[in-house]
């Protein structure tokens, strides 16, 4: 018996916050953990395997959430590889649930990353890194935006990529964002707004960039047997995979992410095409984010994502919608966004999205991208069915 | 930002090969006794055969830009008092990339597959060690 198919997700929620001074990171979490278990129609006693990442958690974060939860899993996994961890939990707890090592496992994430003032975009690496891997980025004041304006830069110079069509993508999931109650950032924009926006780090604009939010989300995951007797209809997960990529012995080739071995591995488990997807949940940072992964996940060829996202084809309505739920770029962003992936695609395949559900949702692909693409990165891809 | 004071970089025992190369003004690259193979950023095992035999030589210091951006957004000092300026991996005439500042130019001037070599900025020490970070200028 395979992974593909017999593991489903049972229970989602996203914290409806996008800005909470008066919560902790484990508050919004253990809040999270309540929607998904009422939606998954468990309870915290049912739950027998913890899976958490966070902006700020250490080596015993998972520890401490376990205590505040007065939790005792048979199962813990604290993987941290940034933004896409989440979609990463997911791919470790089907393994964990498909070898019989816990039988509900919850994942967890918390933020409060906007209300402490987190720049995590233009602060970093200021000082200089102590550690010995900043000492080859810290002292030239790389940024996250600066990280990715490389790539950006390169795409362009290379493929002749325009900045008008990275700006297709932050309109496109404005317009997403307008449809979602919850989002943070609901009004209309146009590719002129942002071209006209400040440059952070060319060629990308303020609003090439992810908000920041606070926010958390939860995930169940389950046997796709224990799942059908549950009240919701199952999502199952159909394949999946991760990877990393950095600068390897000094050869980096910016233009190949995490993304191409993750999703060649996810596609190949679940034996579908990419003809066959949706939609797609891609993790977006920056533009050059979701149409350097387009490109990654073999939905276009290398060098044709500018041509991809234009002509409405990732907005709703269109041959592959990219985010409905409006993004990093406009819904929310709290750092590492993940498990926002998961959740919208979930909520999607169950029709449940209201006035941005995409029509007939039967197949998604997730991608998660952590760290830059710049420097270093993961990336963890799950294709999901509905039943 | 030519004259901007650097950060102190944290350099180890595997490291100090390349930052006491850049002491000297030269750029400083591995390359494994047993596969050949030529390695950046420098560590104390080969990468691609795991042997422990590793030479050391002087690279030309002459490279193109692979990639750049000019940054006009950071917080972080002492970067946040000389924006805009330049950052870019560097691929050297040796093989291996490397990710650094573009100086001696205006950042509207900086263009991908620029020729440059390395320029060192010295960093200030009270212990009597020479170290200096590399950055790179047109040719």
């Amino acid at each position: 018996m395979t992974i593909s198919g017999n593991i489903a997700i049972a229970g989602v929620f996203e914290h409806p916050t996008r800005w909470a001074p008066d919560k902790t990171e484990f508050q919004i979490m253990a809040e999270s953990a309540r929607g998904a278990l009422a939606d998954a129609g468990l309870t915290i006693k049912d739950v027998d395997g913890l899976f958490a990442a966070s902006m700020t958690m250490g080596a015993m974060g998972t520890v401490e959430l376990a205590e505040y939860l007065n939790l005792k899993p048979n199962y813990v996994d604290g993987t941290n590889i940034g933004g896409s961890s989440f979609v990463a939990h997911v791919n470790h707890a089907a393994a964990a649930i498909h070898a019989g090592l816990c039988e509900v496992a919850l994942i967890l994430y918390g933020s409060t990353s906007a209300s402490t003032a987190t720049a995590i975009g233009t602060g970093g690496y200021g000082g200089g890194g102590r550690n010995p891997s900043e000492a080859w980025t810290g002292p030239y004041g790389m940024t996250t935006v600066g990280s990715y304006a490389l790539v950006a830069q390169l795409h362009m110079n290379k493929y002749g990529t325009k900045p008008e069509q990275l700006a297709e993508i932050a309109v496109t999931m404005r317009a997403h964002a307008a449809l979602n109650p919850n989002a943070k950032m609901r009004q209309l924009i146009t590719v002129d707004d942002v071209m006209e926006s400040r440059v952070i780090s060319e060629p990308l604009h303020l609003l090439d960039c992810c908000i920041i939010s606070d926010g958390g989300g939860a995930v169940v995951v389950t046997s796709a047997a224990r799942a059908r007797d549950l009240p919701k209809k199952p999502v199952l997960l159909l394949g999946c995979g991760e990877a990393l990529a950095h600068q390897e012995i000094g050869s980096p080739d910016l233009f190949t992410l995490a993304a191409k071995q993750s999703s060649t591995r996810a596609f190949s488990m679940a034996g579908v095409s990419r003809d066959d997807i949706d939609f797609a949940m891609i993790y977006d940072s920056f533009t050059i984010t979701v149409l350097a992964t387009l490109e990654n996940l073999g939905f276009c060829a290398l060098g044709e994502g500018g041509a991809f996202v234009s002509d409405g084809r990732i907005r709703l309505g269109g041959a592959l919608p990219v985010n409905p739920d409006g993004g990093g770029l406009s819904n929310n962003h709290p750092g590492m966004r993940g498990i926002f992936l998961v959740i919208e695609a979930v909520k999607q395949l169950r029709g449940e999205c209201g006035d941005r559900q995409v029509t007939g949702a039967k197949l998604a692909l997730a991608h998660g991208t952590g760290g830059t693409i710049g420097v270093a990165h993961s990336g963890a891809t799950i294709i999901l069915g509905s039943e | 930002m030519s004259d901007m004071e650097y950060p102190l970089v944290y350099a180890s025992w595997e490291t100090r090969a390349y930052w006491e190369g850049c002491g000297r003004g030269e750029i400083v690259l591995q390359r494994c006794r047993s596969c050949q193979t030529v390695q950046h950023k420098p560590r104390a095992i080969c990468a691609t055969c795991l042997s422990s035999e590793i030479d050391h030589f002087v690279a030309s210091g002459r490279a193109t830009i692979y990639t750049f951006t000019v940054t006009h957004q950071n917080q972080a000092l002492p970067f946040r008092d000389h924006c805009p300026y330049v950052m870019a991996y560097v691929t050297l005439e040796e093989g291996p990339r490397l990710f650094t500042n573009i100086v001696g130019a205006e950042p509207s001037t900086v263009r991908i597959g620029m020729a440059v070599v390395a320029d060192f900025a010295p960093q200030v020490r009270t212990d009597g060690e020479v170290f200096a970070v590399p950055r790179f200028r047109p040719e």
